[in-house]
């Protein structure tokens, strides 16, 4: 092997980092998960928090109902953050978190939890996630308004450059535009416009400092990508996007260290892709997935955790996460792939694929750009995405695209992999939500309350200065120390910032294409109305802290277009405000999407504040429901439910009009005033 | 089977909030047996039948997309309940009938406690006629200024929208953002009607919603109104203005000849109602819009518009 090989490299590359997307019930149980998986040869930590740590509430609060310890871990406060990280000597580990609106809260818990190992701040690496905007566009984990939201994170780079220089403060998420629809031109225009409204905010936060600092806050934003199935483009799509970060280091914000200009990325491939039906068929999608961000080394991850093949079944278990961990060593220790230079350089294809994206992604930017930025734009691209994935199902839908096992060949044998009790998944233990209550009613009964008191007070104090002279991550980690907790630290800003809903992006989706189907129902619709004496009014609704809205936008988008007046209220809804809406609004038939695992709280309370409210229209649940939880939701009075396995919306529709006709009708018979009787079920649509 | 009229009347009249749902059921429905049940209702809760006007303050709150409306009303209402009122919220979303559904987002937008039985939010399409406001929404107001304390009808966009709500409202507030300079025009070129209360949002800009709110009091002196009311208000925290736009809008209802107001507007909506059921030419068979109006005009004061529309039908006969 000579130094100037083409074909070899004289060193094999060092594999990427390999994570795991993991943390459920408690931060004991996560604990015990994260040191087996280091075992298993896992080199970094990827920590999943539950809802409520992620938008700001205690255990105890209305809102985390049924969400407590589901799709993450429960971070209360430094006590349960040094059980998280209990015998993982902070010093080394390199840690990754999904927080958003919370990110400074819990950095501050990790800094503190460090100090509890004696680890200075300064040996810190790893990441927090802190991209808000996609939280309003696509995720749904936010708890401040635009504003102060993007305070805090320029606060948090401000401090992390200065005190935890090896932290990443935030990965620019193309991830979840992609989960929400995006095409491969959106992904790239929407994550690097996103990226110029964080810089822009950090660069006002740094700028006394000079453009040394500036040129190491551009050096640490990092990108966490997603990759579909489509895998050669998907790879196009990350070099198009290197190529966009560079220009835009250089020419606007005059970085000229190589270094701080390179595109690093973390990436978790696409779930949006992975079925519920003959669901063994998501590991292949998975690997070729993993290909996207492996193949060329130009464009290469630097970090990556894979779904795994149960995701749209509901939790994976340890064994499914380890099977998804086992494919990336395999990639990385079998194959030959981080043996060579860059395989695509000078290809035609790839080169020619990398220019129509960088074309289309300049022109979508500029739009952006024109709306005054991505803050400003924020209702202009959720409309862009929800219009952009409306056009994904209908190709789904009318078999223009095919999806192995759901839409073509979809004959199979059962499958021994789902036939154990659970169906195949990870179910958490109901009793661990009053366990969390109760431990966080001791941790409140054991802390020097006026230490919290006085923390908090001048926590608000500076997050009331408008000039921000003050960086808030200095009281946010005082009161991180005092023994604070994460909804006390979170309501104290919501008092001084206010609350905020964004925009659903479905109140501006335009109309659907001519649609022989759709017109033959707005006809039975019409009937309906007829029937009714008023338009069929549906009421779609997201209880519960759950913010993945796109199956709730496509379906309020999909009845309107069938001819129904929609409430859609977008997401975050206490039972109780489902209720009152359903009874204000009059609606007939009440739609509720679920995708975080608590259909089995959530919906039977729902049920009972509909009944206690006076509410009887007829009630449809959809989201990732596991086949055994059906029957009970059943038993709870729901008239029918649907799974991703539903793939065809307009036939939803139809059941749901036909639910409606038939309550009216039965309503009829029992000479009893419109809407009062629970309707027939139906059956879930093929 | 329809919901009966006169009962859901009587519940009003006694202050019963939690009928409100079932009255705006049985007022949008279309159904023979509906309408009958409505117009008995609305019979019920007509002036002549209450012995006086509904003491509610049915207010009109209007401006283009974008203006910051939800938000306003947000802090309205939180003002409202402060004051121990009770509030129905009417919003008439303007979202495209194309394909014959709507989508009804607004309520999402409004704050409040769903524990609060003080509180009513009904969201409607604009209805099948082009910024109309639909014939319910009129005859729900009137119904639930019975009951509930305040009254709000939100629509969207400035001229053809403010003046349909004028035609109802005791008090009609035009929301502009700052360099909202289209509202200016309107008003300049006569297009829109003088609002009763001027409303400058997102006060927090600063200079620019001061600049918005001094050009619009300037014109408004010029077109000999400088009595109107223009307030700056910033309705995200930390809120100011608020305080002012609803003493604002009570000093109003509190200068109106709310009796003389609303008749009129009811003789409007009576002869507009004829006229969409009957068109010009039902017009031109009672001599012209002017001599229905003054047919109009001798009626008894206390009937309600539908009483109204069929003394005019009974003439074509």
């Amino acid at each position: 092997m000579s130094e100037h090989d083409p074909v070899r490299l004289s060193e094999r590359d060092r594999p990427w980092m390999m994570r795991t997307y993991a943390g459920h019930s408690t931060a004991k149980a996560s604990n015990e998960l994260y040191r087996r998986n280091l075992q298993k040869g896992q080199t970094g930590l990827s920590v999943a928090f539950d809802l409520p740590t992620q938008t700001g509430y205690d255990p105890d609060d209305e809102l985390a109902r049924g969400e407590v310890g589901k799709v993450g871990v429960p971070i209360s406060h430094r006590g349960d953050m040094a059980a998280l990280m209990d015998g993982i000597p902070l010093g080394e580990m390199n840690t990754s978190m999904t927080i958003n609106a919370t990110a400074a809260w819990l950095l501050a818990l990790y800094i503190v939890a460090a100090e509890d190992q004696g680890v200075q701040e300064s040996q810190l690496q790893g990441t927090t996630q802190n991209d808000i905007i996609k939280e309003f566009l696509a995720r749904g984990t936010y708890a401040f308004p635009p504003g102060p939201s993007m305070r805090l994170i320029a606060d948090m780079i401000a401090y992390t450059v200065e005190h935890v220089p090896r932290w990443n403060p935030i990965n620019i998420c193309s991830y979840h535009l992609q989960e929400a629809g995006a095409t491969p031109v959106q992904e790239i225009a929407y994550s690097m416009s996103n990226a110029i409204a964080v810089l822009d905010a950090a660069s006002e936060r740094v700028g006394a400092r000079g453009q040394e600092v500036l040129e190491q806050v551009f050096g640490r934003i990092s990108f966490f990508v997603n990759a579909g199935v489509r895998f050669v483009e998907e790879h196009a799509k990350l070099r198009a996007m290197s190529i966009l970060w560079e220009e835009l280091g250089r020419e606007r914000y005059g970085v000229t260290d190589q270094r701080h200009l390179r595109f690093r990325y973390g990436v978790q491939v696409n779930s949006l892709g992975l079925t519920e039906a003959q669901p063994e068929n998501n590991v292949q999608r998975i690997v070729l997935e993993a290909l996207a961000v492996t193949l060329g080394r130009d464009a290469r991850a630097r970090a990556i955790q894979l779904p795994a093949w149960n995701e749209a079944l509901g939790l994976p278990r340890p064994w499914d996460q380890q099977w998804s961990l086992r494919i990336q060593q395999v990639l990385a220790y079998e194959t030959d792939i981080l043996e060579y230079p860059d395989i695509f350089e000078g290809s035609k294809v790839m080169d020619g694929l990398v220019a129509e994206l960088l074309a289309g992604a300049r022109a979508e930017m500029a739009v952006v750009a024109e709306h005054g930025g991505a803050v400003e734009a924020v209702p202009y691209m959720k409309a862009a995405l929800v219009d952009s994935h409306r056009e994904r199902l209908r190709r789904i839908e009318s078999g223009e695209q095919t999806v192995v096992g759901q839409n073509r060949f979809a004959e199979s044998e059962d499958s021994p992999l789902t036939a154990d009790a659970e169906g195949g998944i990870l179910v958490v233990d109901p009793r661990v939500e009053a366990e969390q209550i109760e431990a966080l009613a001791s941790w409140r009964a054991e802390r020097d309350q006026a230490a919290v008191d006085s923390a908090l007070e001048q926590l608000a104090t500076a997050a009331r200065e408008q000039q921000s002279s003050v960086n808030l991550m200095i009281p946010t980690i005082a009161a991180a120390r005092a023994g604070a907790t994460t909804g006390e630290w979170a309501r104290t800003l919501r008092e001084v910032f206010g609350s905020y809903r964004a925009p659903t992006g479905v109140g501006e989706a335009t109309a659907a294409a001519p649609d022989p189907q759709l017109s033959e129902l707005r006809q039975e619709v019409a009937r309906l109305q007829q029937t009714l004496g008023r338009r069929p009014k549906i009421l779609v609704g997201k209880p519960g802290l759950d913010g993945h809205s796109n199956g709730a936008e496509q379906i309020a988008v999909r009845a309107r277009d069938s001819g129904m007046d929609v409430v859609y209220e977008g997401i975050r809804l206490t039972p109780a405000q489902i209720a009152s809406s359903a009874l204000q609004e009059g609606v007939h038939v009440i739609g509720l999407s679920i995708l975080s695992g608590s259909h089995r709280e959530l919906i039977p309370a729902v049920m009972d504040a509909l009944h206690a409210a006076g509410v009887h229209a007829p009630v449809v649940v959809g989201g990732i429901i596991p086949e055994q939880d059906v029957d009970g939701l059943r038993q709870a009075g729901v008239a029918a439910v649907y799974t991703p396995k539903d793939f065809d919306i307009t036939q939803i529709m139809r059941d749901i009009v036909e639910l409606v006709g038939s309550t009216a009708n039965g309503a009829a018979a029992n000479g009893s005033s419109a809407g009062s009787s629970a309707g027939s079920a139906v059956n879930g649509s093929a | 089977m329809s919901a009966d009229g006169a009962a859901l009347a009587a519940r009003l009249r006694q202050g019963d909030l939690s009928a409100a749902p079932a009255v705006l059921n049985l007022l949008e429905s279309t159904t023979a047996a509906d309408r009958r049940q409505s117009a008995a209702l609305m019979r019920e809760l007509s002036p002549a039948a209450l012995g006086g006007e509904a003491p509610g303050h049915v207010i009109g709150v209007t401006g283009p997309p974008g203006a910051g409306k939800s938000t306003l009303l947000s802090a309205l209402l939180a003002g409202w309940r402060t004051r121990g009122q009770s509030v129905a919220m009417l919003a008439v979303d303007p979202s495209s009938r194309r394909s014959g559904g709507s989508l009804l987002g607004d309520r999402a937008r409004i704050d409040f406690d769903p524990a609060d039985e003080g509180v009513l939010i009904r969201s409607t399409a604009a209805g099948e006629r082009l910024g109309g406001l639909a014939w319910a929404t009129r005859s729900a107001a009137q119904a639930l200024s019975t009951a509930f304390d305040v009254v709000v009808i939100e629509t969207v966009g400035v001229g053809q929208a403010e003046t349909e709500v004028a035609d109802v409202a005791d008090t009609v507030a035009v929301v502009v953002q700052p360099g909202g300079g289209d509202v200016l025009q309107f008003l300049k070129s006569g297009i829109m009607e003088i609002p009763d209360v001027l409303v400058v949002t997102k006060a927090d800009l600063g200079q620019i919603a001061t600049r918005t709110r001094r050009d619009l009091s300037a014109s408004l002196r010029s077109l000999g109104s400088s009595e109107v009311p223009v307030l700056a208000v910033s309705s995200l925290a930390p809120t100011s203005g608020v305080v002012e736009l609803l003493d604002a809008l009570h000093a109003h209802r509190q200068r109106l000849d709310v009796a003389e107001r609303r008749l009129r507007s009811r003789r409007a909506s009576a002869l507009n109602d004829f006229a969409v059921e009957h068109g010009e030419h039902g017009l031109r068979a009672l001599g012209g819009r002017s001599a229905a109006a003054a047919l109009l005009a001798q009626q008894e004061p206390g009937l309600e518009p539908a009483a109204l529309v069929a003394v005019l039908e009974q003439r074509l006969t």
